[in-house]
């Protein structure tokens, strides 16, 4: 068999897939939350003049340029992707998936990079309204970008509206079952509320970080630090349910994902225990040194204390995924969910308190959790992609046989190229963006533009703020 | 011809294709001829022309490459794994490129600054030579058996291609040579006009002598240029590319005309460039084996898009248009926008 230090050519591509498009959804996952953000800022800013709500805006601005920038360029990976290590799949369920993305670029990208020079540059060249107007479309296309792919991946996991030609490829027969998929509400909006929380950690990390640094007198480092604090308090529970609402879909739709995050090798007639830890020994069909909570997993899907749960052995071993990977993979994402949860209610005691400004070890603990929601939302997509195999779309072409019919070692060569240069680029990318998080945010003592006056001079002094911010560093 | 949704699709793939080509020509032309402006103020002059407009110029590739899974899957099946090693460079270059945007202003030391320098030299002028190459190996013919491809590894690497891709580099330049001439003055508006009277020389050349080259690539493309009478037809291509020739040539050297004339003019000659591949390619989308209609997904897929693409495209067009208005005009030094 043809293969590359070992591995054949299907278990490259999937590294190399699965690498290029962790690597990229890091850069969305902050750039849809941080959009959003700053398009609050903005428009509170203009509301009610407050410019602590600008300085915090001209602080996450620059930082949201880069994580774009990044995402950009690894999105432009994304899109040759299927083509060049996936063109059985390409050919096969182009019809179906390729319109969706097609609708991306049209409907998102476009928006995004066509105001995006004017969020960035604009401010003073086309007044504060139209600048508003750039921001939010900026932020709105993010929101629809991760609409129409989350859609192609939806129906990748519960495909429906297709029928199959003689060439064997997919094709399309009701649009509105394809876009719509059973699993595609849910996706959506954990995915979404996940970027959501990811970039509210980030924010609450740095406005910690800031007040560790003795900035607590800034009035922007307490304002972005509060405004994180009461977003994580409103946006880690409802994750937690919109999680929970995910997990019951996917029970409905592909049991033997559940069955393989749960760990539970063996069927339970009746009320299937919730298993806590143990190591998955996939090859004995067994969970070892197993540590569980009897009936707890019936009743979490809420099929009732007796409630009977079917386990990987209803299937034959050849269409198990990968039992280990998912079951950590998953657990990772419900600990870090349950501890933002926690951070969240941490904060609101210590505001409630009125000591929100002075508890260094919740500072401490922010800064610590500021990637957690990274973390939490690459374990959660290795949950779910890893999940449906061995199949790319579920129940109908299996990833083996979706590959392009490349040698072993074009792939391994390209994969390697990959690690290298993304770890170099975007290692100096986030060396880059640590320096700035770390940059004290302006302290606007003089306070001038917090005065209501002509708009027109509230939009030249933040320019020369840029200027003078960005100057300093290229001279 | 009928224009059925098929060869809709394919003319409207080939304008997306053309404006990619209109906008990130230029943009990645800045990169190339940056070893020619060694100073520091220069060239983040250069980089500040394009900074607001570079994401979306490079989103009309994207556009290309998701119109063609689209519209052709087939297509895209076979063209992408017989030119993987070109679009794996392609991609990686672009991220050099990419990033240096944002990188070179975040530096801090001059190593630093001189490494992202480099990736977008390096970044630009390796993007420019894979698409140029890529081009060159889809017109030199890609084997096909079945719905896969069936070629070498190393198909893509002949001096055809790299004629073709050294030409693509060279009509980048100019266009970036003569998007300077535009958006500058003074002293580097003068190296501009210079820089872009040579990258002028030698996209024209290259121009020729891939002309000269394909007609002997594959019978069809003999019979389609050069068999009498249809050589009446064609031969309006090559005549206007000696025109606009002649004209770009007097309007570099004179100096007098307006500064968009030369930009203009360059496009005027890739457009014609255009125009001669569609002569050479029809019906093919892969010579000499598939033609568009055998890679044409079913309708219901080319139907549900091409419902969003006649008003959606007209959209992006226009709020492109705005962007490039907001930041039109020469660019000051000192006015930075970053």
């Amino acid at each position: 068999m043809d293969t590359f230090l070992g591995l054949d050519a299907t278990l490259l591509a999937r590294i190399q897939f699965g690498f290029t498009v962790s690597f990229h959804f890091i850069f969305p996952s902050i750039s849809i939350g941080l959009a959003s953000y700053l398009a609050v800022l903005n428009g509170l800013y203009l509301w009610t003049r407050d410019g602590v709500y600008l300085r915090v805006f001209n602080f996450w601005v620059k930082i949201f340029a880069i994580a774009f920038g990044m995402g950009v360029v690894s999105g432009i990976v994304m899109s040759y992707q299927f083509g060049t290590n996936w063109s059985v799949f390409s050919d096969l369920a182009g019809p179906v998936v390729g319109p969706l993305m097609a609708y991306e670029v049209l409907t998102a990208f476009f928006l995004e990079a066509g105001f995006l020079g004017i969020m960035l540059f604009g401010r003073d060249k086309v007044g504060p309204g139209l600048h508003m107007f750039a921001t939010a479309m900026v932020a709105v296309g993010t929101a629809i970008s991760a609409t129409w792919i989350l859609s192609v991946n939806s129906w990748m996991q519960t495909p429906q509206g297709f029928g199959i030609n003689a060439d064997g490829q997919f094709i399309p027969e009701d649009w509105w079952a394809i876009v719509f998929t059973p699993s595609f509400p849910y996706r959506l909006a954990h995915t979404l509320t996940a970027a959501y929380l990811t970039t509210a950690f980030i924010v609450g990390g740095v406005g910690g970080w800031q007040l560790l640094r003795g900035r607590a007198h800034n009035p922007a480092a307490r304002r972005m630090f509060s405004m994180a604090m009461w977003m994580i308090v409103v946006t880690a529970p409802l994750q937690v349910m919109v999680g929970h609402e995910h997990g019951l879909n996917t029970l409905e739709h592909q049991p033997v994902k559940i069955a393989a995050m749960e760990g539970h090798f063996h069927s339970h007639e009746d009320g299937a225990p919730l298993i806590l830890f143990g190591l998955p020994d996939q090859a004995a069909g067994e969970m070892r040194y197993e540590l569980s909570i009897p009936h707890l997993s019936s009743v979490i899907f809420g099929l009732g204390w007796n409630g009977a749960m079917e386990g990987l052995d209803v299937v034959p071993d050849e269409e198990e995924p990968p039992v280990a990977v998912i079951f950590w993979s998953f657990r990772v994402m419900v600990g870090l969910g349950f501890l933002m949860v926690g951070a969240g209610l941490w904060g609101l005691w210590a505001r409630w308190r009125g000591h929100l400004y002075a508890s260094p070890w919740l500072w401490r603990a922010m800064v610590a959790m500021g990637p957690s929601g990274l973390v939490a939302v690459i374990a959660g997509w290795i949950t779910t992609e890893v999940g449906r195999q061995p199949y790319v779309v579920y129940n109908q072409l299996r990833t083996a046989d979706a590959v392009s019919p490349l040698g072993a070692s074009a792939v391994g060569w390209s994969l390697i190229a990959f690690i290298v240069i993304y770890f170099a680029v975007f290692g100096a990318g986030v060396l880059y963006i640590l320096r700035l998080m770390h940059r004290e945010p302006d302290m606007g003592e003089d306070d001038a533009d917090a005065e209501p006056g002509p708009t027109r001079a509230a939009g030249i002094t933040p320019q020369q703020q840029m200027d003078r911010g960005r100057a300093a560093p290229a001279e | 011809m009928a224009l059925d949704l098929t060869t809709a699709w394919a003319l409207l793939l080939a304008f997306a294709v053309f404006v990619y080509v209109v906008l990130d020509g230029f943009d990645l032309g800045l990169g190339i001829l940056y070893p020619f402006f060694p100073s520091k103020h220069d060239r983040d002059l250069m980089m500040n022309t394009v900074a607001p407009v570079w994401d979306g110029n490079e989103t009309w590739l994207v556009l290309g490459g998701g119109g063609l899974f689209a519209a052709f899957p087939l297509a895209y099946a076979i063209i992408l794994p017989a030119t993987y090693p070109l679009i794996i460079a392609m991609l990686l270059a672009l991220v050099f490129r990419g990033v240096a945007f944002e990188f070179r202003w975040r530096s801090t030391s001059r190593f630093s600054r001189w490494s992202w320098d480099m990736a977008f030299m390096g970044g630009s002028t390796v993007a420019a030579l894979a698409q140029g190459m890529t081009l060159g190996t889809l017109l030199q013919g890609i084997t096909v058996e079945g719905r896969a491809y069936a070629g070498g590894w190393w198909d893509w690497l002949t001096p055809f291609t790299l004629l073709c891709g050294v030409a693509v580099v060279a009509g980048y330049a100019l266009l970036g040579a003569c998007w300077l001439n535009l958006k500058t003055d003074g002293p580097l508006q003068e190296r501009a006009r210079w820089l872009a009277r040579i990258a002028g020389l030698v996209t024209v050349g290259g121009i020729v002598a891939v002309s000269a080259a394909t007609p002997f690539l594959e019978t069809a493309y003999f019979e389609r240029w050069l068999a009498w009478p249809g050589i009446l037809e064609v031969a309006i291509v090559p005549v206007l590319v000696g025109v606009l020739t002649l004209w770009l040539a007097r309007s570099l050297t004179s100096g007098k005309g307006p500064d968009w004339l030369p930009f203009v003019l360059a496009l005027g000659l890739f457009l014609l460039c255009f125009a001669g591949l569609g002569v050479s390619m029809w019906p093919y989308v892969i010579p000499p084996s598939v033609t568009l209609q055998q890679a044409a997904a079913p309708e219901s897929s080319q139907l549900f898009m091409f419902a969003g693409a006649v008003v959606l495209v007209p959209i992006i067009l226009a709020y492109t248009a705005y962007a490039y208005w907001v930041f039109r005009g020469k660019l000051k030094p000192g006015e930075g926008y970053h």
